[in-house]
């Protein structure tokens, strides 16, 4: 029996404590805890670091002004292509903090220091490998953070999603990737044992990444390198919501999206044999042929799902087939997310 | 868990149990199942289809991933268990009853060739996982 194992971004992780199935439950109806330490921290610092976002990211920071507010955006190349999505906090007018994907990070924080170097040089990066990331998710995250850190609840009760506080040297941000509410908390690497024993005492399981994938792929985010890289614009992997194109202001990777209209989309997928959809598998259509770029079961539905990117005059409700091993398969498209906060919403 | 001693095993992780009538019946082994996590697809031969020792013949796909199960000795395929559609994650509650096909073996001398039980854990403890 040949093993070919799943590979998260090339990270030797825990893909699972016990059950991937339990533990994904476990975050939809509940909650548990990621030690997503691997990603990384960078602040940006200094006068004229939101003119210099603002030409840096393919979404807009102007949407940001409160403090602690948060944004999703691609940071893309000349060509359109991503170099990573990123979330932007606004901390104040001359700091700006963004957490960035773990195998992209290095390359990330050299093309923003390339592009400072031209546009603004007078501003300070730099990155925080000493802060460790522990994601709560689930119903229940954000109560079980605010037992297991006091003084929390007062400073992040109010938060909207998608913002966040400090408290002392942490940082919490009610963001996510399993499309369930709760926190996002970064922490000094040194601190954050205690305060993951702390979550465990108080009853919150650990998570494996296999878990935090299925998750996500029902929530209908794109994981980086899967869905999207540096050969994909990211009108053409479903984020064409993150992309400002009507303000004036330009960005690195603007003039190409307006000159290249999408010919291709990310849709969702929901098999309608039995079988599994998985990452690479071909999908032919009535309009040309796709891929699946993320594919797996999906423990809220009980079926298999996708995401693919597939000819843009593919349309929800169409049939497609998808060649998995040597057998032709059907799916339906859909219109993902898949689930989100408890419940399937297919 | 251990792997029985009424078993016969392969370095693919299958095991292989001679029943009464002289057919066998073959399954994945305990380690296997907790390498690959919760079961969700299987995919069984065609009853009648005659195997090659070492043949891909039938496939699991847990949540993580997908993988070939191989034929054990030559044969001819005798049954599967279509309880297993429905049901794949009885695979990862009690692998050694969870049989996946049955086959008539050419050769019953192929099976008695095949791995006993502390063999198989040697290959399982060599696997650096």
């Amino acid at each position: 029996m040949g093993a070919k194992m799943v590979d998260f971004g090339g990270w030797d992780m825990p893909v699972n404590y016990g059950s991937q199935i339990d533990e994904h439950h476990q975050v939809r109806n509940d909650c548990g805890m990621f030690d997503v330490s691997h990603m990384r921290v960078v602040d940006m610092k200094g006068t004229g670091v939101r003119d210099f976002l603002r030409y840096l990211l393919a979404n807009n920071v102007d949407k940001l002004t409160s403090p602690g507010k948060a944004l999703y955006s691609c940071m893309l190349l000349d060509n359109g292509g991503v170099i990573d999505d990123l979330i932007v906090y606004f901390m104040k007018e001359d700091w700006f903090r963004i957490v960035v994907n773990a195998g992209t990070a290095d390359k990330d924080i050299t093309w923003m220091k390339q592009q400072a170097a031209q546009h603004a040089p007078k501003l300070v990066i730099n990155d925080h490998p000493e802060l460790a990331m522990i994601a709560v998710q689930g119903p229940n995250a954000r109560a079980k953070v605010w037992e297991a850190l006091p003084g929390s609840r007062e400073l992040t009760e109010k938060l909207v999603p998608f913002s966040a506080a400090e408290m002392g040297t942490m940082f919490i941000a009610r963001t996510g990737y399993t499309g369930e509410d709760g926190f996002e908390v970064m922490i000094p690497a040194n601190a954050a044992p205690y305060f993951w024993a702390t979550l465990a005492e108080k009853g919150v399981k650990p998570i494996g990444l296999g878990a935090r994938d299925t998750l996500r792929l029902e929530a209908g985010m794109n994981l980086y390198g899967q869905d999207m890289d540096e050969t994909i614009n990211p009108l053409e992997a479903g984020l064409a919501w993150t992309v400002d194109l009507k303000s004036q202001r330009d960005f690195i990777g603007k003039s190409t999206l307006l000159a290249n209209p999408p010919t291709r989309k990310l849709v969702g997928l929901v098999l309608l044999d039995r079988g599994v959809l998985r990452g690479h598998q071909k999908v032919h259509t009535d309009h040309g042929e796709g891929e699946i770029t993320s594919g797996s079961f999906s423990p809220t539905l009980e079926k298999s799902i996708a995401l693919a990117r597939v000819p843009i005059g593919v349309q929800i409700s169409d049939t497609v087939q998808v060649l998995i091993r040597d057998k032709m398969l059907s799916a339906k498209v859909v219109k993902y997310p898949f689930a989100r906060n408890g419940k399937g919403l297919i | 868990m251990s792997n029985p001693a009424n078993l016969k095993y392969t370095a693919s992780h299958e095991w292989v149990k001679t029943e009464t009538d002289g057919n066998i019946s073959v399954g994945i082994t305990q380690h296997a199942q907790e390498l690959l996590g919760d079961m969700v697809f299987v995919e069984t031969p065609a009853v009648g289809r005659k195997l090659k020792a070492k043949e891909e013949c039938a496939v699991v796909e847990s949540v993580k991933a997908a993988a070939d199960i191989y034929a054990p000795v030559n044969g001819v395929v005798t049954a599967v268990n279509s309880k297993l559609d429905s049901t794949p994650e009885d695979i990862n509650a009690d692998p050694y009853r969870s049989w996946m096909f049955r086959m008539k073996p050419d050769n019953p001398a192929d099976v008695a060739a095949l791995m006993d039980a502390k063999a198989y854990q040697a290959v399982v403890d060599s696997e650096a996982h």
